[in-house]
């Protein structure tokens, strides 16, 4: 189980939670591993490996389906994985959950079920340009479908979406805004209540790419108001191949199917087919069962810290990380918006990142390097790739040191 | 390779990445820039760090590179293999340039020891050091990969205005 222990002034929660992840207690060439690379996947707890590994010895069968104790042991713990992500991000119902296999599926998803039989000619989607490739190309294979228009609002040098520029674009030929909640190239929080609420008055529906955010602060998609929030199951401590799309029921309701198959409905004949209701018309075929119990135990654990309390430790951590980066000589930060998580890309000298990330795994260091699925990012900053460290909650001071450490390295070993 | 005190096992693997050689091509890679009068050029591009080199070849008209250039960014190793690989392919002929290249690219991308290289490309041992770094093979072979392309492609001859 996770601790929870007051730093020695008291004044914020300091967590301890390297212990509970396994994969953290090991060396990596020869060194205690520090993983910087969240962003791209998050470790898992013990928790969640046990999650899965007691379903899969004790509790498998398909859901939905049998009457034999199994399936109903089964389909009891796909549901209540399913209830525990509705209370963890406060949806309304449990219908507003539906699974997916990850942000990337539902983001498509809604770009085929939501917007493509209402969109044509004239019409636009307006995305942000430190949007994920999985934000942008969903987009412009539905443009290319429907003869629609993307509009981009750009950035400023800090990384930051420019408020007017964004309002600018929110005309009524909008059909949706899709934006990210966090930046997973450069930490920027983007400021998605007040966007939201700028979307709903020029009657605009908006997606919100949580992948970013929803391990790092609590998200209340009900306080938020969005239409569509997506986020993974592996950067929040899950397994791969799960992940959520929220959306407000009534909107789901008028949604057609987006794949067809078992489970997605009530009725089959030749003649036609009748869907099954709100969540599982959006839910063809078996589903990833093991990882959903995973993805369940992994909210438990987050559920149990708090995630005021991540929130709280991490913005300590990051602006440690910040403060670190920035007296070192030689490195460059990108992406330095006020408000910011989790995240910090930089460069080190003329040194290429993936030159520097190499160096720093033989110091036990994982960090993440290239263009991060956000090639547009890149080109606005004229870089071909950053050097990214990305925190989760079982990072540490000592990590950020380790760090930097590795870079003073890279530095003797490269200059 | 033991090294006196300072350095862990560790260090020496990444010191035998980053030789001196590498380090001295890296920052000062040879023939760098557009070859104006060039007769094929291919392009190389290694997605996963964003290595993009474009290789420029000069060929006589008896099949011989009388010159060659890159131009483009990459890591350390990708931009230190290009800026090698000009350096010993000017004044060849082209099927000797596609016998070096095809036993570069054997030899950096296979876990066989190594075997000797003739002395014309004994320089390129300095590469090897990549063979313990699976995940930067391709970064050390794109260029040799380019220079193949170049000389084999479909689309190989191009003109340069």
């Amino acid at each position: 189980m996770s601790t929870v222990r007051a730093n020695a002034t008291g004044s914020s929660p300091m967590l301890d939670c390297r212990r509970d992840f396994p994969a953290l207690q090991q060396e990596i060439n020869g060194h205690r591993l520090v993983y910087l690379d969240s962003a791209a996947s998050a470790q898992q707890p013990m928790a969640v490996i046990e999650a899965i590994a007691e379903y899969e010895r004790h509790n498998h069968a398909n859901v939905h389906r049998g009457v034999h104790t199994l399936s109903h042991r089964a389909t009891d713990a796909y549901e209540s994985a399913r209830d525990k992500l509705r209370a963890f991000i406060n949806a309304a119902s449990r219908k507003e959950i539906v699974l997916t296999s990850g942000t990337t599926e539902s983001i498509n998803l809604i770009a085929q079920s939501f917007c493509r039989p209402r969109i044509g000619q004239g019409d636009r989607i307006v995305i942000t340009q430190l949007e994920h490739h999985s934000n942008i190309v969903p987009w412009q294979l539905l443009c290319e479908q429907t003869g629609a228009e993307l509009l981009i609002a750009p950035i400023d040098d800090t990384g930051q979406v420019i408020p007017d520029r964004l309002e600018h674009l929110l005309t009524e030929e909008v059909r949706l805004l899709a934006i990210a909640h966090v930046s997973n190239a450069l930490g920027t929080i983007n400021p998605v209540a007040d966007v939201i609420r700028l979307a709903k008055s020029r009657n605009v529906p908006v997606l919100i790419d949580g992948a970013q955010a929803v391990p790092h602060m609590p998200v209340d998609v009900q306080d938020l108001d969005c239409d569509f929030y997506a986020f993974s199951g592996h950067k929040m401590f899950g397994p791969t191949g799960t992940g959520v799309l929220y959306g407000k029921e009534a909107l789901l309701e008028d949604m057609p199917p987006w794949k067809g198959g078992g489970d997605m409905i009530l009725e089959v004949s030749f003649a036609g087919t009748t869907f099954n209701e709100l969540p599982y018309k959006f839910e063809a075929g078996t589903p990833n069962i093991a990882g959903v119990v995973g993805l369940g135990a992994a909210v438990d654990y987050l559920s149990d810290i708090g995630m005021n309390r991540v929130s709280a430790y991490e913005k300590e951590l990051l602006t440690i990380l910040m403060d670190r980066l920035r007296a070192t000589e030689g490195v460059r930060l990108i992406g330095t918006a006020e408000h910011k998580a989790s995240v910090q890309s930089f460069l080190l000298d003329d040194i290429h990142p993936h030159d520097l990330g190499t160096i720093l795994d033989h110091q036990g260091v994982a960090i993440r390097t290239g263009h991060h699925c956000a090639m547009p990012v890149m080109d606005y900053f004229g870089v071909p790739g950053t050097a990214r460290a990305s925190l989760g909650l079982y990072n540490t001071v000592d990590d950020i040191e380790r760090l930097i450490e590795a870079l003073l390295k890279a530095r003797s070993i490269l200059s | 390779m033991m090294v006196a005190g300072t350095h862990d096992a560790n260090a020496d693997d990444v010191s035998d990445l980053y030789r001196e050689l590498i380090i001295d091509h890296s920052r000062h890679p040879r023939h760098f820039g557009q070859l104006d009068n060039a007769t094929h050029v291919a392009e190389g591009i290694n997605p996963l760090c964003g290595d993009r080199l474009r290789l420029y070849l000069q060929l006589d008209e008896d099949d011989s590179i009388r010159d060659a250039s890159f131009e483009g960014s990459g890591c350390a190793i990708s931009v230190a293999s290009a800026s090698l690989l000009t350096d010993l392919v000017i004044g060849i002929d082209t099927s000797r340039a596609l016998a070096y290249s095809k036993e570069i690219t054997e030899r950096l991308s296979t876990a066989d020891a190594p075997a000797d290289l003739a002395v014309e490309l004994e320089k390129l041992m300095a590469l090897d050091g990549v063979r313990r770094f699976p995940s930067r093979v391709k970064c050390a072979t794109l260029a040799w990969h380019a220079l193949k392309s170049a000389l084999l492609g479909k689309q190989a001859a191009v003109s340069t205005e």
